[in-house]
């Protein structure tokens, strides 16, 4: 039977040489969730999602991706993932946006393997529900900023994952656009995925996630999106260490 | 001039050697070129001639050695070396671009002294460092050839690992790809095809080929095959025209060789401001 938690964590601590980054995280992603990870800048989110995507490995503690122990975990495809540094490439790049989302299937296809046919379904799959099937042709560096965050998120779900992390991808993306990117997000949620979605901004997401957890080196919150929003400025603002006031984002 | 190549057998192998070279080095200058690493090459040159004044001074200086090519040293220390720039881009994790310069002047001074325990230069060794036509043995065109082939066979079958490796670092590990692995063989690559292409072009001039058609091609190319066969396209019109020109003005065909690379890099130059103008 497929195991309902797509992410475990157990009881992990991470350091960077003296100073410890992450303190006994003990954190569960059920299948289905959409969950907002949040915290100020520095509470180890990022090194949090590097060890849940095993380019850390935590001092202590265990993490299951899909039930599975994460040293043994191999079915990398599963999981799609848009990075902070997407945004940051090489825009002089010469590499279309196709390229850039069918590059996104390599966990998937062996050596040796092209792209098949059906694999050019997918990509046209995955451009059509960010909504840049038009541009599939365009150079990437040429893209706007949002557009180019959208192309990472194809690029991601290229591979069909069951799961998406993403990694502050509203950082660069003007306000405009930021909306439009949440309601792609939420369509996807809908449609089955699981999202685990790294920010620092509480504000945006807090009407948007179905789960919340709040990190600052250790957990200080953790469940769903309701029983955050009963939890009142002042407990948020203890943990975020500065007043701070959410607000809700306006439709 | 094509009855003398099919006359000479010295101008053959010339011609063979390069188009081989034009193929192969602009084919890996593309994933170097965007990976920001377009001094490796020259780096890689130079401690290939460390490995040619090796190999010049042992044929001298021992009888049964005399038969070596020293190509094939020149190999063997362009590996090493492209090791060695491995490992101290890992050390110098945020100076990465410190490694180059070291192995760089490491090399070069290295060649000094071996060349003078050699007693200088010699015609062979003046050859090496600016090509020539007339000293390519067929014994250099097979060693061009099995090159060209390895490349172009790991360049086909990693294809989409170095793109992704190349594009976004991060996310090919996330990917599974073993991004280690694959560094290690394609900067070995790097290294064979460096010390291969000497040859032709010579040490001071091989990065050339590796860069120049690749710095034209980005300029128009809108995908990164498109990149990827241009390139080659640039780097074989500058051989075969400047191995033809060198041959009948009697000029080092290095010097013609990347002299023609840049003036087809003026014109793409031109030709995009032309463009963007109108």
């Amino acid at each position: 039977m497929e195991n309902r938690l797509v992410v475990q964590i157990e009881d992990v601590s991470f350091r960077y040489e003296k100073e410890e980054v992450l303190e006994r995280i003990n954190l569960a992603v059920p299948k289905g969730a959409f969950l907002g990870l949040v915290g100020p800048n520095g509470s180890g989110k990022s090194t949090l999602l590097k060890c849940m995507l095993g380019l850390l490995k935590p001092d202590r503690g265990r993490i299951f991706l899909f039930g599975e122990p994460i040293e043994s975990f191999r079915a990398w495809h599963r999981i799609g993932f848009v990075s902070q540094k997407a945004n940051s490439f090489n825009r002089g790049f010469p590499a279309t946006v196709e390229e850039v989302v069918a590059s996104g299937l390599t966990a998937k296809r062996g050596l040796f393997r092209r792209l098949t046919k059906d694999d050019r379904r997918t990509v046209e799959a995955a451009l059509e529900a960010v909504g840049l099937r038009g541009l599939a042709k365009r150079n990437i560096g040429e893209l706007s900023g949002g557009q180019q965050q959208r192309g990472f998120i194809a690029r991601a779900l290229a591979s069909k994952p069951d799961l998406l992390i993403l990694d502050e991808p509203t950082v660069g993306v003007d306000a405009r656009h930021v909306h439009e990117f949440y309601e792609l997000l939420g369509d996807l949620n809908r449609r089955g995925l699981t999202l685990v979605l790294v920010t620092h901004d509480i504000g945006t997401i807090t009407d948007r996630v179905t789960h919340i957890a709040c990190l600052n080196k250790r957990l200080y919150f953790h469940g769903n999106a309701e029983e955050f929003e009963r939890l009142g400025d002042e407990a948020i603002s203890r943990f975020y260490g500065h007043p701070l006031h959410v607000l809700s984002h306006e439709h | 001039m094509w009855e003398a190549i099919w006359q000479y057998e010295f101008l053959r192998n010339a011609f063979l050697a390069g188009i081989l070279t034009g193929f192969a080095a602009p084919l890996l200058g593309v994933f170097i070129v965007v990976r920001r690493l377009s001094l490796i090459a020259d780096a890689l040159s130079h401690v290939a001639l460390a490995g040619i004044a090796a190999g010049l001074l042992i044929g001298k200086s021992v009888s049964t050695a005399a038969g070596w090519n020293p190509l094939y040293i020149g190999m063997g220390f362009s590996v090493a070396g492209s090791l060695l720039i491995e490992k101290l881009r890992a050390v110098y994790r945020h100076y990465e671009e410190l490694a180059i310069p070291i192995i760089l002047s490491a090399g070069i001074g290295l060649s000094v002294i071996l060349i003078s325990i050699a007693n200088g230069f010699n015609a062979d060794l003046f050859s090496y460092l600016f090509g020539s036509v007339s000293a390519v043995s067929s014994d250099d065109v097979w060693a061009v050839f099995v090159v060209a082939v390895i490349a172009a066979a790991i360049i086909f079958v990693f294809y989409k690992e170095l793109f992704l490796l190349s594009f976004d670092e991060e996310y090919a590990r996330v990917s599974g790809v073993r991004a280690k692995f694959i560094h290690f063989l394609f900067i070995v690559l790097v290294a064979l095809v460096i010390a291969s292409s000497m040859r032709i072009v010579g040490v001071l001039l091989v990065s050339s080929l590796m860069t120049l058609p690749v710095a034209a091609s980005i300029r128009i190319a809108k995908s990164f095959k498109q990149a990827i066969v241009f390139s080659i396209f640039f780097g074989e019109l500058s051989v075969i025209i400047g191995l033809l020109a060198a041959y009948e003005l009697d000029w080092a065909p290095g010097g013609t060789i990347v002299m023609l690379a840049v003036a087809i890099l003026l014109l793409v130059l031109g030709w995009k401001k032309w463009k963007r103008g109108r």
